[in-house]
């Protein structure tokens, strides 16, 4: 569902609400009618076990956009995190799990603390902390990415299935539920979109603004930091030099997701979608070129996104101003 | 400083004194002398010949890009695309000189295509910006975020990704070559920030920067045509993109699209930040955002000459930022 603080809602908007949903499920059909084995649960899991790091992220981008603000730390979060989870691997699965966990959660109440204790705009606030974080990942694992244990239990977190689906895909999911509950059930959910829809507004209300932008921030980060430990886990290392412009796809995906960079609207369930979306575009173009009649290099991957993104913020602006004036 | 302001010509927290806002004010100049200090005490062979010509080659190209840069940060924008068009016009050149696009005529021909194509290349995918901006009223962080994304496929796509290696000394003038012992790009960049500090402050096209990033309304109000400024300054962006593209291939005599300008945006904009701009529109100071560069270049050259690791610079070099935009908030808000 998606919420928003303003309860018209025209024909044409709807469609763009659910567009993202409409293309998720038409790109899918073309890829089932089209290769062999798309829908096989080989590539099925295996889609899911990557792409549910982005979808992390992209989660908790879509709450700090919401709230009208943007995290661009998330990416070099995410693989300092990574570092910092392959470093506390031997320990075992759940202190590499808490120690990846907290790396992130660290990063992001820095980055809340700048934010409404120091005042700085969210973009240079959250760049710094991106830089910061880059250094200490790179420092921690001293330019090099660090194998991860394999005597604990610490690698099925990325690379385990549980009830037959890998472990990734059910931290994501249960992100994404925890996630619409709090956006859709709670207090804390409409405070969020009533910061981001008009913060002067929201504090004259009497909503804690300060410490809605805080949490948001904080759940970025401990998002991020999710996704750093799965990559760890995922891929036998920690990568400090993983994550270069995981924030734009994040971003990407939520705005494909149809939420709102001005803040104060927007939707978990979209962002799911979102992430799904650009995450698929690289998987039909790998069984594209598997079919031999064309050979394009993973290089158009991102001239396709790229497109995409301008498709959707070109039809997103188009329906923004007719809900403005109509 | 040179600093260009309309929107607070004279308020009066300027006139008090302090030491917060002498910070606040000079606070790039004063960081840079205390550096230049630092380093005079501190860092081995610091005053010579080669460490002034070892730093000012570095920071040419990120003070190109960044002069584009404070132009649209002054008009209350942002331009996350100029690394990925510095990739393109990087990838271009190459693929002009060595007459793989059109059989050339004459080498000299070639040479002067090379120059010029590639960067008005730049400029279309920067005027494109600029064109979704205003057209579609898409937030400069997001419509310039589709460049950021596809500019630096598209580099790829056109050159496969491979590594492409030249040796052409005409071309490479502008990243090897030295009028009167100063290197050329050096030239090149402090004309740049010259004319756009003159255009900033005595053009009737810097007033109108300045008013559409102090107040977009009230100058649509006034009269000035916003979309067209705002066009002009994206354009402006990429085609100083593209120029740094050129620049930094002729330094490396190779181009490697994975890699011309990447994290550009980054430097660029902390540069505009350390500098002074308000990062809101409205005030700009050219002058500011090259001795942001330089403080940045330096910062991180002091590091690496007394044996701390580049991570460990990239904390500092966020600390700065940080350090720059607090203080630039007390400015704002005494």
């Amino acid at each position: 569902m998606t919420r928003s603080l303003t309860s018209r809602v025209p024909l044409l908007v709807l469609v763009g609400r659910y567009g993202v949903i409409a293309a998720l499920l038409l790109l899918i059909l073309f890829g089932w009618a089209r290769y062999d084995n798309f829908l096989g649960s080989y590539n099925i899991l295996s889609f899911l076990r990557y792409t549910s790091m982005f979808a992390l992220v992209a989660l908790g981008m879509a709450f700090v956009i919401m709230s009208g603000g943007i995290d661009l730390s998330v990416g070099a979060v995410a693989a300092m995190s990574s570092v910092v989870a392959a470093l506390a691997s031997p320990f075992g699965l759940i202190p590499g799990l808490l120690a990846g966990a907290a790396a992130g959660l660290v990063a992001g109440i820095l980055n809340g603390i700048l934010i409404t204790r120091l005042q700085i705009v969210p973009f240079i606030a959250t760049l710094a902390t991106m830089l910061a974080a880059g250094g200490t990942g790179l420092l921690l694992a001293g330019n090099q990415s660090v194998s991860v244990s394999y005597d604990t239990a610490f690698v099925e977190l990325g690379q385990g299935d549980l009830l037959g689906f890998p472990i990734p895909a059910w931290i994501a999911a249960i992100a994404y539920v925890l996630g619409s509950i709090i956006l859709n059930l709670t207090a804390f959910g409409r405070s969020v979109l009533a910061v981001g829809g008009n913060e002067d507004a929201s504090r004259m209300m009497g909503l804690p603004a300060d410490r809605v932008k805080f949490l948001v921030y904080a759940g970025s980060g401990l998002l991020a930091g999710l996704a750093g430990v799965i990559l760890a886990a995922q891929f036998g290392a920690g990568q400090p030099i993983e994550g270069v412009g995981w924030e734009l796809f994040a971003i990407a995906a939520v705005v494909v997701g149809g939420t709102l960079l001005t803040g104060g609207k927007g939707s978990v369930e979209s962002t799911l979608a979102g992430a799904l979306l650009l995450g698929l575009i690289f998987n039909i173009l790998n069984f594209e070129n598997g079919l031999g009649w064309i050979s394009l290099s993973a290089y158009w991957q991102s001239v396709i996104r790229g497109l995409f993104l301008l498709l959707v913020v070109i039809l997103q602006a188009k329906l923004v101003g007719r809900e403005a004036t109509g | 400083m040179a600093d260009a302001s309309l929107v607070h010509p004279a308020s009066p927290a300027r006139t008090t004194g302090g030491l917060g806002q002498l910070l606040a004010r000079h606070g790039a100049l004063v960081g840079l002398i205390l550096l230049l200090l630092f380093n005079l005490a501190f860092t081995p062979n610091f005053v010579s010949w080669q460490t002034l010509n070892v730093n000012l080659t570095q920071v040419a190209a990120i003070v190109i890009v960044a002069v584009g840069m404070t132009l649209v940060i002054a008009t209350g924008g942002i331009d996350l695309s100029v690394g990925s068009l510095m990739a393109i016009s990087g990838a271009l050149a190459p693929l002009i000189l060595l007459g793989q696009i059109l059989p050339m005529p004459h080498p000299l021909l070639a040479v002067a295509l090379a120059f010029v194509l590639p960067v008005l290349v730049a400029g279309a995918f920067g005027w494109f910006n600029g064109f979704l901006i205003t057209r579609y009223r898409i937030q400069p962080i997001v419509a310039t975020l589709v460049l950021f994304i596809a500019g630096r496929g598209i580099a790829q796509v056109v050159t496969n990704g491979n590594l492409q290696v030249f040796r052409n000394p005409e071309f490479q003038v502008i990243g090897l070559s030295r009028l009167f012992g100063i290197p050329v790009q050096v030239i090149l960049m402090l004309i740049l920030v010259a004319g756009a500090a003159w255009m900033l402050r005595r053009t009737l096209f810097g007033r109108q920067i300045l008013a559409v990033g102090g107040n977009e309304q009230a100058a649509r109000l006034a009269g000035i045509p916003v979309a067209s400024v705002k066009r002009r300054v994206y354009l402006i962006s990429g085609l100083c993109a593209g120029l740094a593209g050129l620049v930094v291939i002729a330094i490396n005599s190779a181009s490697d699209a994975n890699l011309i300008g990447l994290g550009m945006e980054l430097d660029a904009i902390a540069a505009v930040a350390v500098g002074g701009t308000l990062l809101a529109g409205g005030r700009a100071s050219i002058t500011g955002t090259l001795l942001g560069a330089l403080i940045i270049q330096l910062v991180r050259y002091t590091l690496l000459a007394n044996g701390v690791p580049d991570s460990a610079a990239l904390v500092a070099k966020a600390g700065l930022i940080v350090l720059a935009v607090w203080l630039q908030q007390g400015r704002k808000s005494a």
